[in-house]
């Protein structure tokens, strides 16, 4: 399994490290029950802070994404769970593939799209949409 | 952060005749963190290093570490008893081999870790029998950071550990950091140019300019609370200042034709639904990286 963190994106890298992970899930790198590399030896692959790989590894303990067995490691969650997840995201997929598709038609740029979702997601938008009403 | 404090400065000021290399710098380090110290040349960081290890004194606040007072000479040599210090010059005695310098250092530290020397001259290869003066640079560095990291030391002071070394020498470095961080619980402050070192392996950051400390926190939140807030208005874009924002943190606003580029240090959702106020036709949040970070804020002081 390959994880990658870009340290100079200006994105959390604990942030980074958690998509990865669900990423391998989604794609199935990584199945239920598997065991992902501990603290150290992650901190010492990809020389990053063994505190960000641990506080990725909590969070994502937290979503229930993974589980953390006392003295012996961290395995990704029993099936039932990750299954919806996958389904909620893989129909997710669908709405995106279909806005970045429109957007595309109207001749937003890729870049553009990126910033709209970033923008969307950060509630800009919609603040700016809502004017002094209702807020 | 519930971790004990390792190192804590409060309002700390120096003064050599007439020039002020500390002008009320604050800052702390939690246990088991890895601290990068960022300045440029002259921002006070040497003497930072130097007054938390009681080998200066600052003329008024307070240097803490492990909770002990550094201008307290008792508590001075308690402090650099169990701290791990490589200083900035690598200085070594030129005329030892690399085998009498360890076993030399060795011999002032009750906790020294035998164990870790075996293993750091195997992963260094470090030629025992050459002299200090006839190492490399990079050689030089090496010796430095295994006679820091073999006396057990608790705190880990580096000041720029990866100066002059190449690429791939630097790396190994941080390597050595990190794995020792990793297995010995050991809290880490090190001085460095190189941003995207600290962007590396740092949990915690400290930007020093001109002896005050001008960020300071957890290195993601410090991420997550720059932001760059660009608006573009229709026409020319309005003239406001940084006064002119009541949002707290407006680090920065720059206005170019019709596009007007706020920097914020406190998130963006109160900079948001004030800037919407001006009228702009669109609004976009772009995150700002450590170097853009560093850039502003040692700018913005000068």
């Amino acid at each position: 399994m390959l994880f990658r963190t870009n340290p100079s994106s200006g994105v959390p890298i604990y942030l980074q490290l958690m998509e990865q992970v669900k990423h391998a899930i989604e794609t199935g790198a990584l199945k239920p029950g598997d065991q992902l590399p501990g603290i150290r030896p992650l901190a010492e692959e990809l020389v990053m802070n063994p505190n960000t790989v641990a506080k990725a590894y909590r969070e994502l303990e937290h979503e229930g994404v993974i589980e953390l067995r006392h003295g012996a490691g961290a395995f990704v969650a029993g099936q039932a769970r990750g299954r919806k997840v996958t389904e909620a995201i893989r129909a997710g997929q669908g709405i995106v593939a279909t806005a970045v598709e429109r957007l595309r038609a109207r001749g937003v740029s890729d870049e553009e799209i990126r910033r709209l979702f970033e923008a969307e997601l950060a509630g800009l938008a919609k603040a700016a949409r809502s004017g002094g009403l209702g807020e | 952060m519930s971790e004990p404090l390792v190192v804590e400065a409060v309002d700390l000021r120096k003064q050599y005749d007439g020039t002020h290399a500390l002008r009320g710098l604050s800052f702390a380090v939690p246990a088991g963190s890895i601290c990068g110290f960022l300045g440029r040349n002259g921002a006070g960081k040497t003497t930072t290093i130097k007054v938390l290890l009681g080998m200066t004194r600052a003329s008024s606040g307070q240097a803490r570490v492990f909770g002990l007072a550094s201008d307290d000479a008792n508590a001075g040599v308690e402090i650099r008893r169990r701290t791990g210090f490589v200083s900035d010059e690598k200085d070594l005695y030129d005329y030892m081999t690399v085998a009498d310098i360890i076993r030399f250092t060795a011999s002032f530290y009750p906790r020294w870790r035998a164990d870790l020397e075996q293993h750091y001259i195997r992963r260094f290869e470090l030629p025992l029998y050459r002299v200090v003066k006839a190492l490399s640079r990079g050689m030089r560095t090496r010796v430095a950071v295994l006679l820091a990291l073999c006396r057990g030391a608790e705190l880990l002071v580096l000041d720029e550990p990866t100066s002059g070394l190449d690429p791939a020498a630097a790396e190994d470095v941080l390597q050595t950091i990190v794995s020792h961080v990793a297995a010995e619980q050991a809290t880490v402050f090190f001085s460095t140019h190189q941003i995207a070192e600290v962007d590396q392996i740092a949990d915690r950051v400290v930007i020093i300019d001109s002896g005050r400390a001008v960020v300071s926190g957890a290195l993601d939140d410090v991420r997550a609370r720059f932001r760059r807030v660009q608006l573009v208005f229709e026409g020319e874009a309005p003239d406001v200042t940084a006064a002119a924002f009541r949002s707290p943190g407006i680090e920065r606003i720059d206005r170019r034709g019709r596009v007007l580029t706020v920097l914020s240090s406190a998130g963006v959702e109160a900079v948001v639904e004030e800037a919407r106020s001006l009228n702009p036709v669109s609004v976009d949040v772009v995150p700002v990286t450590l170097k853009e970070i560093f850039l502003e804020s040692v700018k913005v002081e000068n």
